[in-house]
């Protein structure tokens, strides 16, 4: 097998440096929103505007992939339907900030702008309620929350597994962009949200904002790995795995598999709402763009490229596709559909457990 | 008041123009107004007025640079002044000629059909009715009433007499009123009920027996309207049903046999679409005397592609993920996004041309309210081709009888000798293969560029999920089925709500079917 | 490709970052760190962004509005630049994924620091870079017609507002030259632009004295590809009398609906369709039989007749050839890439008039910048809306993708971005407001 230096470098160093690295990695991010909000602009240490929002965009998609990975990974259900979760808690975080735009609208109405050109005359029953924040939230997680229980209740109930369960929720997110993109749902249509002014009465580009959006984002990322290692870990994530593994098996055994699925299902839903939820104000806009069903495929690269089965792995694996892309499209736009394409062969081909799994399959052979 | 505006028009043209020639008179009439002068001189073609309006059709009157003059291009390519008559110098390549538009073209149309009313070929004959009664020239009732006195052939004969109908439903007599109704009724075409709806208001029309007859004359079509409208519907939907089937059918095929989903089938569809662009650059190159031929000759080419590249892509990736479906579907996932992007660097990001041969341009129109386009039966006939040499090839070959095996049982098939390997890969190949005659279809109704197979990924899923594995008669009865729902549900909800709801409908229906409606009976627990 | 100097300079940021010790641990860290690092400051050069879509959907109509991009940049360096200096393309993608555009957007202000952006096809793509054009105070040349309802001190709008573009499609439509149409299908995809539009032209048909039941609006989703019912009700709805369908389906759809509308036996003289979102380069992928006579409505025909015009398309595809282009000698011309290559030669003149990139100055000095463009007329930059005259042509279809004027107006019209049609806008300023 080859050995790239940077691995020789790994085995050698074995698991302390990794876990050192993982601190730094965490002490940068932390340093970030500081770094952007106390220093010169011009001074080589500044973060800037533009890396800080990128970094936050990547630190959501990261803590979707988390949750991609709980299902997947230790469960062995391959959604291709996160996309969904994740733009539908972005959408609840849209309808707070369509309302926080209070009267500094194109047409300076109580009513968002869309609502206005599309000749409405009052809020549509499930907007009421939307201008209070913690509403919002409670949206942004209850409405995937919601949508994961009703679908994974019926997939469930009747053994849908494998492809028919990817393919299923493949569909379901292909229906909700198709009704997202009508401007009759009252969603803004193929605009979605965009032009947010603030939040809380904070300008939404002042650097605070960003700076607080951006340490929230790393502390829930945070706070969804520690979770994540404590219910991988307890009795219940064996029983997951157990489900991936043998699930009939499991049966005779006398568990019901359906709870736990279900369970460890709504839960990630529910985390990836949180994250479309922070995902938006950083990002500036919502559309049913993100429902599509390619988007919600990349997500599953993300956690295969990382490594599934563990909890680094998918952040590492959304971190690493995501700055690559960022260069890729920059330098080479032509070729980022190859090499994506190639990453997403050579990754189930070669590195069934991702980039993680090679780096610890190295340590074990050492 | 309609009918009388061109004669109010005809009067005062022929007062002011009376000593120009038609060609003068033609290029200085306002542009607005030389549609009519030509319906004018529809019944009064002559010489010099068939030169004119041969001048205009064929380009050849130009408007001077500082467009005070109007320029007629000789047969020599020489320009000379309309007015005077003398040689001008100039490009023509760098003047604007003399704009022909929809209601100028339309008035040439009838100018010409009027010329061809005795013509010997009588489809001629009744292409040349037809455009005469679009054109509603009350000018010429006379000649039409002529011809029909003259007309031998019954069906041509029938024409003609619609065509005055129309006509004379502006006529000063009751009686003839009356007629021209009663023969209207008859037409079922829909156009006929703005002619008639001003006959049956009191506004429109003094007697009241006329206004009786016209109310019973809409009526009358509307209902007749109604039969052709469900028979549309059905036909729309047993269409769309066609599609469908053709772009899922492979992938049953291969879903049944491999338990694998092939995420980039819909590139086989779309590699099978450019086959057909390839080969049809091919014949306007080097035989464009055959080049209505170029897509029975683009199917065997887009089969042979895709069957290779099928048997390829089974070869070099699937086989190493047996037993691993999710990561299959990721890594043919990502094999589409190659194979897109391929194509897209191959022949570029946009939409290529491919035209419908000649044979399939049109449609077959039963009445005037139901056309059938032939792109869409020639495919309705095609998937039946296809789906009976599938047939054919599973039930009569040894190769079938193999496919068939593996599929019920992969393990039980392998010690008995079958060379599950070999099965495999060719039957990868002629699912793929199967798109491919599909996308050759599709390039026919839709457009050609490197995203085609992505609007129909999850549509055809949707016709495997429903329709089951394994069975033939599953795949079809869940393409035609999702095809007329949908057709039955746009109407009144729209397309986005229809899709909508029969995706919301499969889902609860695998609750009671989750193998789908034709499954195969086994016993083994995954 | 001209873009390769400006690639080696990213990735020599992203090599020379890499040697901080500190940053090393992890490849997030490390991507970070490639945008930390200041950018390359070349001061012999003005930046110029270039922000079109070259891959994704939206990648079949962009890619040629970012060739016309490079093309006018290369044809002004090629005078000598602007202030002395050569104009620097930044060419990136931002993929059809709309966040993507901010992003970008953000790349090109503040770590390129280009003086001005040319860039955005959709209207959601330039509604999600807005904001980040006013907090930074960046420069935005927006090249589509598009539907009006906005007016930001930081873009200049090349391409057509309703009233340059769909009101006088329809007047026409009106007159006895266009066929007196009494009945009107407007028929649209389901997005911002089409809605506008048609939200404007019901109240201009009100205006005009058609009453509701003669007009029908339908919207269908993006990509639609099966147009078999909606044929149908168009066909009943022009049983009721002259009808013209208004059509502002985007992109792709239009060839499935134009088959089979001559394939279900309505020609262009019965039922004239008015496209306006179909051009010549939509008209490449198209076999156009089926749509001769059928019309659109731009600002600019590749196919009107005057030495400036030919000239221009002369000049892009000789470049092209030297590029490499595939098809360098068949490139078609169309209204964006006019109005693209209009509003880079309008902002380099109004540079050498300010004398300086400042956003300020020049936003000063584009104020009455005159143009003689290609559609033949001389372009005048509105002095107080950031909108341009332009001209209205109608053109047929021809068999060979071609367009044949059969009207136009006599001179540019001003544009009315807030149209008077929508209750309301009769209130606003006529000058661009910074939003709150």
């Amino acid at each position: 097998m080859q050995t790239s230096l940077s691995l020789r470098l790994a085995t050698r160093l074995g698991p302390q440096p990794l876990k050192l690295a993982g601190a730094a990695a965490l002490a940068v991010l932390l340093a970030m929103p500081a770094l952007h909000l106390w220093t010169d602009p011009a001074s080589s240490l500044h973060v800037s505007a533009y890396t800080l929002t990128l970094v936050g965009k990547i630190l959501c998609y990261a803590i979707v992939a988390l949750a991609m990975d709980l299902v997947w990974g230790y469960t062995g259900l391959l959604s291709l339907g996160h996309g969904l979760f994740f733009a539908l808690g972005g959408y609840g975080m849209g309808m707070y900030l369509m309302r926080a735009i209070g009267h500094d609208g194109n047409y300076q109405s109580d009513l968002p702008d869309f609502m206005v050109f599309l000749d409405w005359k009052s809020l549509p029953w499930f907007w009421q309620g939307s201008e209070h924040l913690a509403w919002a939230l409670c949206l942004a997680v209850g409405v995937p929350g919601l949508l994961a229980l009703v679908f994974g209740w019926l997939a469930f109930r009747s053994r849908i597994k494998g492809v028919y369960f990817s393919i299923m929720t493949q569909a379901l997110t292909y229906a909700a962009m198709l009704l997202f993109f009508r401007n009759e749902t009252g969603f803004g249509g193929n605009n979605g949200f965009t032009d947010f002014k603030r939040i809380l009465g904070y300008g939404i580009a002042a650097p605070g904002t960003r700076a607080t959006l951006f340490l929230l984002t790393v502390l829930l990322l945070v706070a969804a790995l520690a979770a994540g290692f404590w219910l991988v870990h307890s009795k219940f994530g064996r029983i997951l795995t157990a489900i991936r593994d043998a699930e009939s098996r499991l049966m005779f055994c006398g568990y019901n598999p359906l709870y736990y699925k279900l369970f460890i299902w709504v839960a990630s839903a529910m985390l990836c709402g949180l994250a479309g939820a922070l995902y938006v104000p950083q990002v500036g806009i919502i559309n049913p763009g993100e429902m599509s069903p390619a988007n919600s495929i990349e997500i599953a690269i993300w956690v295969a490229v990382g490594g599934r089965g563990s909890l680094i792995g998918p952040v590492l694996g959304a971190g690493f596709i995501n700055a690559a892309k960022s260069w890729f499209t920059v330098a080479f736009p032509e070729y980022w559909l190859f090499f994506l394409g190639a990453l997403f062969i050579a990754t189930t081909l070669f590195l069934p457990r991702g980039l993680l799994g090679l780096l610890r399959s190295h340590k074990e052979n050492a | 008041m309609q009918l009388f505006k061109p004669l109010i028009l005809l009067l005062s043209l022929c007062s002011s123009l009376v000593a120009a020639s038609p060609l003068t008179e033609l290029a200085h009439a306002d542009p607005a107004d030389r549609a009519g002068l030509i319906t004018q001189w529809t019944v009064q073609a002559d010489g010099p007025r068939r030169q004119a309006v041969a001048a205009l059709e064929e380009g050849r009157l130009f408007s001077s640079a500082d467009g005070s003059h109007v320029l007629l291009q000789g047969t020599d390519g020489k320009l000379s002044d309309v007015d005077s008559g003398q040689l001008v110098a100039g490009d023509a390549a760098s003047l604007d000629t003399l704009p022909v538009n929809n209601s100028v073209r339309s008035a040439l149309e009838a100018f010409h059909a009027a010329g061809d009313l005795a013509d010997p070929d009588r489809n001629k004959r009744l292409s040349a009715i037809q455009a005469l009664q679009d054109s509603a020239n009350p000018g010429l009732l006379p000649l039409l009433l002529s011809r029909q006195r003259q007309e031998q052939d019954s069906q041509v004969k029938q024409a003609l007499h619609m065509a005055s109908a129309r006509l004379q439903l502006a006529s000063p007599l009751v009686a003839q009123r009356l007629q021209a109704i009663g023969v209207l009724a008859d037409s079922a075409d829909p156009a006929t009920v703005s002619l008639l709806a001003p006959l049956a208001s009191e506004a429109g029309e003094q007697d009241a027996s006329v206004r009786a007859a016209a109310s019973q004359a809409i009526s009358a079509i509307k209902t007749s309207q109604w039969r052709y409208n469900m028979l549309g519907y059905a036909f729309s939907g047993i269409s769309l049903g066609s599609v469908l089937l053709l772009a899922a059918l492979g992938l049953a095929i291969t879903y049944g046999l491999l338990g694998v989903i092939n995420m980039a089938h819909g590139e086989m569809l779309m590699i099978g679409a450019y086959a057909s662009y390839v080969v049809q650059n091919l014949f306007r190159t080097w035989w464009p005397g055959a080049f209505d031929a170029y897509l029975l000759a683009a199917l065997p080419v887009a089969f042979a592609v895709t069957f290779v590249i099928g048997m390829a892509l089974e070869r070099l990736i699937i086989r190493h993920l047996y037993g691993r479906p999710l990561e299959t579907l990721l890594a043919t996932w990502g094999i589409s996004l190659m194979l897109i992007q391929a194509v897209r660097i191959l022949f570029g990001a946009q939409n290529v041309e491919v035209a419908n041969p000649s044979w399939l341009s049109g449609g077959w129109e039963i009445t005037p309210a139901l056309t059938l386009p032939y792109n869409r039966l020639a495919i309705i006939a095609f998937v039946a081709a296809v789906l009976v040499l599938t047939w054919l090839v599973l039930n009569k070959t040894r190769l079938g009888l193999f496919v068939r095996a593996v599929t019920q049982n992969r393990r039980m098939a392998d010690s008995v000798g079958v060379p599950t390997g070999k099965v495999d890969m060719l039957a990868f190949g002629l699912g793929s293969g199967i798109a491919g005659l599909g996308g050759v279809a599709l390039s026919q109704i839709g457009n050609v560029g490197p995203e085609l197979g992505q609007g129909y990924i999850v549509d055809s899923f949707m016709v495997v999920v429903l329709g089951g594995v394994g069975q033939l008669a599953g795949t079809v009865t869940g393409a035609m089925g999702l095809g007329i729902v949908n057709k039955i549900l746009e109407p009144s909800l729209g397309a986005v709500l229809g899709k909508i709801l029969i995706l919301g409908f499969i889902i609860l229906f695998i609750q009671k079917r989750p193998q789908g409606l034709f499954a195969l009976k086994g016993r083994v627990l995954d | 490709m001209t873009q390769r100097n400006i690639h080696t300079n990213h990735q020599g940021n992203l090599m020379a970052s890499t040697r901080r010790t500190f940053l090393k641990s992890a490849p997030l860290v490390l991507a970070a760190a490639g945008l930390l690092s200041m950018p390359a400051f070349a001061a012999d050069t003005i930046k110029v962004g270039v922000l079109h879509s070259l891959s994704g959907t939206m990648a079949i109509s962009e890619t040629s509005l970012k060739d016309m991009a490079l093309f006018a940049i290369d044809q002004i360096n090629a005078k000598g630049g602007v202030l002395g200096k050569k104009l620097e393309p930044v060419v990136v993608d931002p993929a059809s994924n709309w966040p993507l555009f901010a992003e970008k957007a953000r790349q090109l202000l503040s770590k390129d620091k280009v003086a001005v952006t040319f860039g955005c096809w959709t209207s959601v793509s330039r509604k999600s870079v807005l904001p980040v054009y006013e907090e930074l105070n960046g420069l935005l040349f927006y090249p589509v017609q598009y539907e009006g309802e906005e007016m930001s001190p930081n873009v200049f709008y090349t391409g057509a507002a309703p009233n340059q573009q769909a009101i006088p499609a329809v007047e026409y439509l009106m007159s006895k030259e266009g066929g007196a149409a009494k009945r009107f299908f407007l028929l649209g995809t389901d997005y911002v632009y089409p809605r506008t539009t048609n939200k404007i032209l019901r109240a201009f048909l009100h205006s005009k004295g058609v009453k509701d039941e003669d007009i029908q609006e339908m919207y269908t989703p993006f990509g639609h590809s099966d147009y078999q019912t909606i044929v149908g009700n168009i066909k009943k709805f022009a049983a009721g009398g002259k009808t013209a369908v208004i059509s502002t389906i985007n992109g792709d759809s239009n060839v499935p609906f134009y088959k089979e509308l001559g394939n279900q036996g309505l020609k262009a003289t019965d039922v004239p369709v008015v496209a306006f979102s179909v051009g010549e380069e939509e008209l490449k992928g198209i076999d156009a039989k089926p749509l001769v006579g059928h019309l659109a409505a731009w600002n600019y025909f590749m196919s009107v007749k005057n030495p400036v015009n030919s000239k221009w398309i002369a000049d892009y595809r000789a470049w092209a050839k030297k590029k490499g282009l595939a098809n360098a000698d068949k490139l078609v011309t169309n209204d964006p890439m006019e109005a693209t290559y209009v509003g880079i030669n309008m902002w380099a003149e109004a540079v050498k008039k300010a004398g300086t990139t400042d956003v300020a100055a020049v936003t000063k000095a584009m104020a009455g910048i005159k143009f003689a463009a290609p559609s033949g007329f001389t372009l005048e930059m509105d002095p107080k809306n950031h909108h341009l005259h332009k001209p209205v042509m109608i053109g047929e279809i021809q068999s060979n993708g071609q367009f044949s004027v059969v009207w136009k107006t006599k001179a540019p019209i001003r544009a009315q971005p807030w149209s008077p049609f929508i209750p309301g806008n009769d209130k606003k300023p006529d000058t661009p407001v910074k939003s709150k």
